[in-house]
């Protein structure tokens, strides 16, 4: 008998740390207690996007999605919706701008607006069962490959694409298959670079996670393509799903003979093998990882040779992203035509994003190149929340920058955002709004590059380390004009004469803020303030004294036991000399009376 | 496993998760209100699935809805299939379920005698 309810339980690690199993755990126990084990089925699928929202179910045929569902809200589902066919509406998404509960899927904006390509198996299939990935086409592009066209053939299909690595640079994938292709060398290696380091990137994580199998025949369809046996998967370590995952689908398509000796019984040979990584985000750089993955320390080294002639093992190595492999098969199986349809002439295809800072729709989503910024927060994102405006958008990471309001309708493609002297990067997308201090966030950036910077070449280990220190000089309000020049000045430097890429995209965040939000940075320095509200010691806390009701709360929450007061006598009153500025106070009272006060504690009440 | 096996398994697993597609033909939508599920509702279901199953439909999908005020004429079975006028069933039974999967889904012709209602 088939099943007439699909439930999809997206297993996607957000949705895994906000306690899915348990969810499915209910729901399979109440599907049984109604006698519906063999009409209902519960798949567990890679992540659906909204992650924020979770955990998420997705039922099918009628494509219901159901919202931070818990476990107690298994039987109704189950007794409501399973059983008597009435979907249970106070758990179905609420479209906020339409202000209306979605019935379908369909009707969300989120899902709406984005065109899933790279990601079309994220979220509606089981990444462990192989038979659902072949169920989309998996394979085909494969067996097409293996049996119907030359090497070669497949190369100019990818040149053709025009696609560009979706790991942040944006260098031609064809190219770089034909000059792999055409290195000499004993052997050949392909790699598989999921060393995803950014903050607040999640995109690799979630195509390893949702669909190992596409990037497993990506990598295959290379590997004939230019004649290597044998390839590399690296993941870090804090990716234990994801090489769980990506452990199962190797051995299955080892299993069906898609992996190993005799591939669709063609006579063609390759394998995989999983490499796990420390965590260090210059392993990323495809030198270093290369490094890594010979078992040597993660450190870059000069290019050229470039890794296409002295790659793993000094041998002609083909390095590509996760995205960049999630693309291939798509590419063989539709053509380059189809791929140079989508997206824009110079930057064509889709592209993967994770949401993440101040947006209400955090998560995971993949639109078209060329889709501005103002489509990608307002209308798939939902919009700033709480009402505040939006400030800047970061792209890229620590090696990116912030690109400001005023260019929210700059369309999302290699060369715009350059322009803007932001970058494309790897996909994070972290939205900031007018609560956030600029030059708070490109001190933050650069303490990250400063921590990973791996040490080998002065200008990015002295520099960045120089750099931060002025930062932290002017968050501090001890900066001088004098300052900004000299920031000036040595992110020039490093970014001239660094290694890698790491060393040289550092001082992106503070160039771009430089340039886009000078005023934050003569504000900091020149009266040693802080609109925002956000450098700590540019703030003190303050006790409204009308609006104090004496309850307690915040001399409680303070950690430092800075609050004096008795309750029911107020006003209470914060001791400055004690304060660590950590807001604890702000967030607990229930009345509004702990304000933010901009300037420096006063002078007296430090020494007294 | 060659590229005709690989095809062979993708046959198959597509109708698998046919459900995901949102694509059926045909719609067997059942009034699972509580007259509904009183009058035996659950068993006509049951029946639809059964048969559909040991028919191998992929392109028919079952779903249910609440009671419709006709009481009387639980179970009552909605028929809808693409570009076609909505058939309603009154009555059903897990036999009248079986012949009107043969004789309606499979053959195209409504088993007239089970029909209480014809709408666009």
């Amino acid at each position: 008998m088939p099943h007439r309810l699909d439930v999809l339980v997206c297993s996607g690690a957000a949705c895994v740390s906000n306690h899915t199993a348990d969810v499915r755990d209910a729901l399979q126990s109440a599907i049984e207690a109604h006698g519906l084990s063999t009409e209902v089925r519960l798949v567990e699928t890679g992540c659906m996007g909204p992650c924020e929202l979770g955990p998420i179910l997705l039922v099918y045929p009628e494509g219901a999605l159901y919202i931070r569902v818990t476990p107690d809200d298994a039987n109704e589902i189950v007794e409501e919706h399973f059983l008597k066919g009435r979907p249970v509406q106070r758990l179905l998404w609420e479209d906020p701008a339409a202000r209306r509960i979605a019935e379908e899927k369909k009707q969300v904006a989120f899902f709406e607006r984005q065109e899933k390509v790279v990601l079309s198996n994220c979220g509606t299939i089981d990444p462990e069962d192989l038979q659902e990935y072949i169920a989309t086409g998996g394979y085909e592009a494969l067996g097409l490959a293996l049996t119907e066209r030359q090497p070669e053939e497949l190369i100019q299909i990818v040149l053709d694409s025009k696609l560009r690595g979706r790991g942040g640079a944006g260098f031609p994938t064809g190219l770089k298959w034909q000059l792999a292709a055409r290195a000499e060398g004993d052997e050949k290696y392909i790699v598989c670079n999921g060393d995803e380091g950014d903050p607040g990137a999640f995109m690799d994580r979630a195509l390893l996670e949702g669909d190992p199998h596409a990037v497993i025949e990506g990598m295959t369809i290379a590997a004939y393509a230019i004649g290597a046996a044998k390839g590399f998967i690296y993941v870090r370590a804090e990716y234990p799903l994801a090489i769980r995952r990506l452990e199962i689908a190797i051995d299955q398509a080892r299993a069906s003979g898609l992996l190993g000796e005799d591939i669709l019984e063609t006579g063609f040979a390759f394998d995989v093998e999983i490499r796990i990584g420390a965590g260090a985000f210059v392993c990323g750089e495809e030198t270093a990882l290369i490094a890594s993955i010979e078992g040597q320390r993660g450190m870059p080294r000069t290019r050229p040779p470039y890794p296409s002639d002295r790659g793993v093992f000094g041998q002609p190595t083909l390095i590509n992203n996760v995205e960049t492999w999630g693309n291939i098969r798509h590419i063989v199986l539709r053509g380059a035509d189809w791929f140079r349809s989508i997206g824009t002439e110079s930057s064509p295809g889709t592209k993967v994003f994770a949401l993440s800072g101040k947006i209400t729709n955090t998560g995971i989503v993949e639109v078209p190149m060329g889709t501005t910024l103002r489509e990608l927060i307002d209308e798939i994102g939902g919009g700033i929340p709480d009402g505040k405006a939006l400030k800047a958008v970061q792209t890229g990471g620590p090696s990116g920058g912030c690109i400001p309001a005023q260019h929210i309708d700059t369309p999302i493609d290699y060369e715009s955002l350059k322009e803007l002297g932001a970058f494309m990067g790897s996909g994070g997308v972290i939205v900031l709004d007018e609560d956030d201090c600029m030059v708070g966030i490109a001190k933050y950036f650069l303490e990250f590059s400063c921590d990973e910077s791996c040490g080998k070449c002065v200008p990015c280990r002295v520099g960045t380390r120089t750099m931060l220190s002025i930062l932290e000089r002017i968050t501090d309000g001890r900066g001088t004009l004098g300052d900004l020049e000299q920031l000036q000045m040595l992110a020039d430097t490093i970014r001239s004469t660094s290694l890698c890429g790491l060393g040289q995209a550092a001082p992106s965040p503070v160039l771009s803020t430089m340039k886009h939000f000078r005023e934050e940075y003569e504000e900091h320095v020149q009266t040693a303030t802080c609109s925002a509200k956000r450098c700590k010691a540019l703030i003190r806390y303050e006790i409204d004294r009308a609006a104090c009701k004496a309850c307690d709360l915040c001399r409680k929450a303070c950690p430092v036991e800075a609050i004096e007061g008795t309750p029911g006598e107020p006003p209470y009153t914060i001791h400055e000399s004690v304060c660590i500025q950590c807001g604890r106070c702000f967030d607990v009272c229930p009345f509004d009376a702990v304000r933010i006060e901009s300037g420096k504690k006063k002078q007296n009440e430090v020494e007294g | 496993m060659k590229l005709e096996d690989l095809r062979k398994i993708r046959e198959r697993a597509e109708k698998d998760i046919s459900l995901r597609r949102g694509d059926a033909r045909v719609n067997v939508v059942i009034g699972m209100g509580t007259s509904g599920i009183a009058a035996g509702a659950r068993n006509v279901m049951s029946a639809f699935l059964d048969e559909i199953g040991k028919r191998d439909l992929a392109d028919t999908i079952v779903t249910q809805t609440g009671g419709r005020g006709l009481a009387s004429s639980e179970p009552i079975v909605e028929l809808h299939i693409k570009n076609e006028p909505v058939v309603v069933y009154g009555e059903m039974t897990d036999d009248k379920a079986r012949r009107v999967v043969a004789e309606h889904i499979v053959n195209g012709s409504p088993v007239s005698e089970y029909v209480i209602e014809v709408r666009d």
